[in-house]
């Protein structure tokens, strides 16, 4: 009540304003300033723990056994060079843009049916029900055997990570419209199309949102395993790029642990970019919320 | 379209015993009894009583959001709903503005103002953005046009709702508390904008709320409903000559009316306080 008051009291204009001022400066932020300092100490930590061998003749548990930031980042510097490493994020960015545009192609109609039509959901969300509980690299030996290619397979395991997620939050966001819009549009003569067209589609938007943001991070978790688990798919071969699930994996077995860290950090950069990218354009889509 | 207030021959409103009843578990609860109401066209009518008595229930009846079990709703001389016909059809020609707003949120306000219009094909897209731009700019909503609701107050959004129905150019406006969830400040000046909307169109109003100083300060007649279930208790004519402004909240008729009105609410509020009534019990 007060904070509506406070609002009303307010131009709304310089409300905004004020909203999307930017701080001067990034350093002269004090949080920034905290979670760089508390980085950096990070990154101080892994370092002495790492080479604390070497200096202090001990090993402590877990961080005196990985490779220190600097060797990470000599094995990387080697790795920009090499165009195997950048032929695996390439084919791990291809299967999850493959498996997430599925997802989203097949996921978002299927929710929005889902949601609106009674008896569909009847027929199908009993399966959808049944089948969202297995996890989605449980899929992965049987879909080696029914789909005719490797990378199919893959494709469809990462199409599975992002499908339930999308589905979940269409039917969601669908049941979160309020039913007071619905009999405004009714009662201002909107037919069904254009109630499903101006009301539920951009309603659901939202939610289609959240939903691609969060499976999109489940793409690369099920990508990563996916790629360990069948080899690396039509790669192959360790530096030919069987994706970075099996560059990490390849980087074990050939004892280059470095690169299992390279590895790592580099599809955290994949799930990032992606994230990201996912979430600007669906802010782009849904103007009317950067102003709550 | 836009008749003046004096020749408005649309928008009378006539409900003949109507009855609604709902089901609660094994029980049917009586909301509506044998409410008999007249509204002729272009009056403000302003309908109180104690919460959950089913003023709502007669106003989703009227707007064809739900049936009744008996009686009828008649708008100039047809039937909406009655014998044969258990629920009126949802239509423009009464729109509701609710309690806490229905604006689409994804939708600048112009393009809400301008949403009937286009849907019904009345009006090309150019054209109803060009008349919801003039009725906006009328009700001092000029400047907000292409902000979303959400960026505006709650008071402007209340008033872009109000504009947005009147797009319609419906013969009666159904209001359900639509000003309930304001500060007294915005409220007071939201009743005077109501009013000089009013003056200019003549629209027939069906106005529930909880508020009295805003049921005389607005209505031609104030119904006091009965505790549920609902039926007109009392009428009464506010004899206070329109246009008016707010000096009248202080004179002694409008002090008078206010005790005579708020003796018999409370007696109802009282029953359907002592029978534990749950606020909106039944919509």
């Amino acid at each position: 009540m007060t904070a509506e008051i406070a609002a009303t009291a307010t131009d709304p204009r310089t409300f905004r304003q004020s909203l999307s001022r930017r701080p001067p400066s990034l350093l002269a932020n004090p949080s920034t300033r905290r979670a760089c300092i508390a980085v950096l100490a990070a990154l101080m930590f892994w370092q002495l723990g790492a080479t604390s061998d070497a200096w202090l003749g001990l090993r402590p548990p877990i961080i005196g056994h990985i490779p220190s930031p600097v060797a990470v980042l000599e094995a990387w510097r080697l790795l920009l060079g090499d165009p195997g490493y950048w032929e695996s994020w390439y084919l791990s960015f291809t299967r999850v843009l493959m498996g997430f545009a599925a997802a989203t192609a097949i996921g978002v109609p299927f929710g929005l049916l889902l949601a609106v039509s009674r008896s569909f959901r009847g027929v199908a969300f009993p399966v959808f029900e049944l089948l969202r509980p297995i996890p989605p690299l449980a899929w992965v030996p049987a879909s080696i055997i029914f789909w005719p290619t490797q990378e199919l397979s893959i494709d469809f395991v990462i199409f599975l990570g992002a499908f339930y997620t999308i589905v979940l939050n269409v039917l969601g966001g669908a049941r979160e419209i309020d039913p007071r819009l619905l009999q405004v549009a009714r009662s201002m003569g909107a037919s069904r199309w254009n109630i499903f067209r101006r009301l539920i589609l951009p309603g659901v938007l939202p939610s289609i949102c959240v939903g691609m943001e969060v499976a999109i991070g489940i793409t690369w978790e099920v990508v990563v395993a996916a790629e360990m688990i069948s080899g690396g798919g039509s790669g192959g071969a360790a530096s030919s790029g069987g994706g970075l699930g099996f560059f990490i994996w390849n980087s074990y077995i050939g004892g280059s642990y470095p690169d299992i860290i390279v590895g790592m950090i580099s599809i955290g950069i994949a799930g990032y970019l992606s994230s990201a990218f996912v979430r600007r354009a669906g802010a782009r889509l849904t103007p009317w919320l950067a102003i709550r | 379209m836009n008749a003046p207030a004096s020749a408005s021959p649309v928008g009378a409103l006539a409900i003949v015993e109507a009855v609604k009843l709902y089901d609660q578990g094994e029980a049917k609860i009586l909301a509506v009894d044998r409410c008999s109401l007249d509204i002729p066209a272009g009056e403000i009518c302003m309908i109180v009583g104690p919460s959950g008595c089913g003023k709502t229930s007669l106003l989703n009846a009227i707007a064809g959001f739900h049936g009744l079990d008996g009686g009828s709703i008649h708008l100039d001389g047809h039937m909406l709903c009655g014998p044969g016909r258990p629920q009126a059809n949802i239509g423009p020609d009464r729109i509701v503005v609710f309690q806490n707003g229905a604006l689409f949120p994804w939708k600048t306000n112009i393009e809400n103002v301008a949403f009937g219009p286009i849907v019904q094909k009345r009006l090309t897209r150019k054209a109803a953005r060009e008349k919801a731009r003039l009725l906006m700019a009328e009700a001092g909503l000029a400047g907000h046009e292409d902000e979303y609701p959400g960026e505006i107050s709650s008071g402007l959004r209340r008033r872009v709702e109000i504009v947005r129905a009147l797009m319609n150019d419906p013969a009666v406006l159904l209001l359900d508390e639509p000003y309930r969830a304001l500060d007294a400040l915005t409220k007071s000046v939201m009743h005077e904008a109501l009013l000089e909307t009013y003056y200019r169109t003549g629209t027939t109003i069906f106005f529930i709320t909880h508020d009295l100083e805003e049921a005389i300060f607005l209505g031609h007649r104030v119904v006091v409903m009965t505790a549920r279930p609902c039926r007109p208790k009392c009428i009464f004519d506010i004899d206070i000559p329109h246009p008016r402004d707010y000096g009248v909240l202080t004179s002694a008729r409008f002090r008078r009316l206010a005790a005579e009105i708020s003796a018999q609410l409370e007696e109802e509020a009282l029953k359907s306080f002592a029978r534990g009534e749950k606020e909106g019990g039944v919509q």
